[in-house]
């Protein structure tokens, strides 16, 4: 895989520093062109929070069937917050509880089951609706084995129900579960409805042919039944059918950052170029947008760009598209929850 | 700096050391003040730690940012997770409590410094999590700069993950990844300086929207050059003047970071405030180190042109003695507020 930094010289010391510690702020154009700019608003105020009480890095960020949303975001302790249909703040939900340190996603399935993903914890847990602890998939690290440095070397060989650094999940319509895993691990794991394992795809090594990966992280299970996965640091999405075998890759979207697949009976799928982490320079002109495909892979539009203030993106690290018209997104570094209302485009779509 | 520049500002600086003798300080005349007694009144069970930073909005409302306690650190995981350390207070302008802003935000660290832009913006600076938040009048987070590491090396060193984006040299990288940053400050059109810091050596620009413009400086003792950048003040013109107190000087600059002149007459410069009003001047803290109170500790009082006009107080434990100045409030020239580390207090000071 060629690591093609389009950049120009007198930052790329710089960046390689960073790169070397942090492959996260990797960053690529979308060599697809033409793409029609989709017009959009951002909701001013969208959640309104209670005096006293802050976001931080929002990394995730889902609604559920009434319309209420969802934000897992890491402030001083990682903590997940409802909102209803108008932004009003409801309750907090899992306060002190074990599996969360360190927020990586949260979703919503058919039912209204609340799901986390804690990349600090390595835990993927099932709330009720109302937010009792249903089921968890992986275990946090003992407490008393101390402060575990990341071990210097490979990873050891990945295990089947303990996470490294897990990133999403999802399910298909029978209710299987799907994991991705992770930052450290690299790999798609498949459970049934109970979180009993059925298959991997990837291992613990990071590999570049299909079906393997590098940094699997984001997640979503389109209404087939097939898997689609944000590989980042491989700059794609793939694309796996029901039983992880890789159906084909789509390359020319940029770095492949996160990916939401609407609901409905025609779905399409929304894939983002997120700038990356600590705004490199040059990052804002080449990256930041939202595309918006069918599942075929036609790329009907794209939307957005980086910016400190809204409506401007802040690294997008997850998006909730429900309904394909308005996208809730979450945002690393402005600790920011945008809901962003699409307008109406025309017909005419790009060439693949 | 071209040689002529150099040789300009040398001559600049040979003849303001010759009006105000660095070393003379005998010869300052002493500004009579007195220290108000209680001038912060403490809920019960509320204690100031070290405090980094004390600003007034144009209300006379007194914001303290103050490290309240050390980080805490997460054990039983693979990457050791910080949590808190530092907290931002608000008193009314008789000193009465009213209210903590920013509680368990995810950058809250280490307290560096808090200031107020004229639209009475909260601009709090942290030294740990490499971050400047910006909060509105009401307390809300209205704009981010930099980003706090994901996780932290035990024992010390650079965090992983984001943040601490500076490269040996000190200068740092050309985008809003500080290393222990120490300050910010506005020119008159809302562009954003950041003193960045204690790891860099360097001044960042940003114009008012967040977007990094430029950055100065690297760690050295020449001419734009700082062993470190403390604090830094803005004025009218869009002059910059910054505390380099490790060199035991102040640099002045143009808006676009030009090298103008330094004054050599304010000992270990760490905090600098710049006066409103028609003639506005600066005051200046030789701060003493926090490990000897026998040294220093007085703050200055001097003109844009580098002329001292008087200086008051010293190191020490009592009122109107300090212990290590980190903050000045100057909104009133005539009625300071002073933020110390090492008396863990803010005294306000009413001048004669």
């Amino acid at each position: 895989m060629k690591r093609v930094f389009t950049t120009s010289l007198p930052w790329t010391a710089m960046a390689l520093a960073i790169l070397a510690a942090t492959p996260a702020l990797a960053q690529r154009k979308a060599t697809i062109e033409n793409v029609p700019e989709i017009a959009f608003t951002s909701v001013p105020n969208f959640l309104k929070l209670p005096a006293g009480e802050y976001l931080g890095e929002s990394v995730a960020v889902a609604t559920n069937s009434k319309g209420h949303t969802f934000v897992f975001h890491r402030s001083a302790n990682t903590r997940l917050f409802e909102f209803d249909q108008a932004g009003t703040f409801v309750k907090e939900i899992g306060a002190g509880y074990l599996g969360f340190e360190f927020a990586h996603s949260v979703r919503v399935d058919k039912d209204d089951n609340i799901w986390t993903v804690d990349e600090g914890t390595n835990m993927v847990t099932k709330f009720s609706p109302e937010g009792k602890l249903l089921m968890v998939l992986g275990h946090r690290p003992l407490a008393v084995l101390g402060a575990l440095a990341a071990p210097p070397g490979p990873n050891p060989p990945a295990e089947k129900y303990t996470f490294c650094r897990p990133t999403d999940v999802g399910w298909d319509p029978q209710g299987n579960i799907f994991v991705s895993d992770g930052y450290c691990n690299n790999r798609v794991m498949k459970y049934d409805k109970n979180g009993r394992f059925l298959a991997q795809a990837g291992s613990e090594k990071a590999g570049t042919a299909l079906g393997e990966f590098n940094l699997p992280h984001g997640l979503q299970v389109d209404g087939q039944g097939n898997v689609w996965v944000a590989d980042r640091s491989n700059f794609r999405y793939q694309v796996l059918d029901n039983n992880l075998k890789p159906i084909r890759e789509i390359t020319n979207l940029g770095v492949g950052w996160t990916a939401c697949i609407s609901a409905g009976p025609h779905q399409y799928a929304f894939l983002s170029n997120s700038n990356p982490n600590g705004n490199v320079p040059g990052s804002w002109a080449i990256t930041g947008e939202i595309y918006k495909t069918e599942l075929d892979g036609t790329v009907l539009g794209k939307f957005g760009h980086p910016g400190k203030l809204a409506p401007g993106f802040q690294v997008v690290h997850m998006m909730d598209c429900r309904n394909p018209n308005q996208i809730i997104t979450g945002e690393i570094e402005s600790w920011r929850v945008q809901k962003l209302m699409l307008q109406p485009m025309a017909a005419k779509a790009a060439t693949r | 700096m071209t040689h002529i520049h150099n040789l300009l500002a040398a001559t600049l600086m040979a003849g303001m050391i010759a009006a105000v003798p660095a070393a003379a300080q005998s010869a300052v005349p002493e500004i009579p003040f007195d220290s108000v007694a209680n001038a912060l009144q403490l809920p019960t069970g509320l204690y100031l730690g070290e405090v980094g930073g004390v600003a007034t909005n144009s209300r006379g409302d007194i914001f303290v940012y103050t490290r309240t306690g050390h980080p805490t650190i997460t054990i039983g995981t693979a990457r050791p997770f910080a949590h808190g350390g530092s907290r931002l207070f608000q008193f009314d302008r008789t000193g009465k409590y009213v209210r903590e802003i920013g509680k368990d935000t995810y950058a809250f660290m280490v307290a560096a410094q808090v200031r107020v832009d004229p639209a009475d913006n909260l601009w709090v600076v942290d030294e740990m999590s490499n971050m400047v938040i910006k909060f509105d009048p009401q307390g809300r987070v209205a704009m981010l700069l930099g980003r706090k590491a994901e996780a932290e090396n035990v024992p010390s060193g650079a965090g992983r993950g984001g943040g601490r984006g500076g490269v040996n040299d000190g200068s740092g990288p050309q985008t809003d990844l500080f290393s222990r940053p120490t300050d910010v400050a506005w020119d008159a059109v809302g562009n954003i300086f950041v003193a960045d810091g204690m790891g860099n050596a360097r001044i960042a620009k940003f114009d008012k929207e967040g977007k990094f413009v430029k950055s100065w400086g690297k760690r050295g003792t020449g001419n734009g050059e700082f062993a470190n950048v403390r604090s830094i003040a803005v004025d009218g013109q869009g002059n910059i003047y910054a505390a380099d107190g490790g060199n035991k000087r102040l640099q002045v600059f143009d808006n676009d970071g030009n090298f103008k002149t330094a004054f050599t007459n304010v000992g270990n410069a760490q905090a600098v405030c710049l006066t409103k009003g028609a003639t506005p001047g600066l005051f200046v803290s030789n701060s003493n180190p926090l490990n000897d109170i026998d040294t220093g500790g007085e703050i200055y009082k001097m003109s844009l042109d580098g002329t001292i006009k008087g200086k008051f107080g010293r190191a020490g434990k009592l009122l109107k003695e300090f212990g290590t100045v980190n903050a000045i409030d100057c909104r009133n020239e005539n009625s300071l507020y002073v933020g110390e580390l090492g008396n863990l207090r803010v005294q306000k000071l009413v001048m004669h």
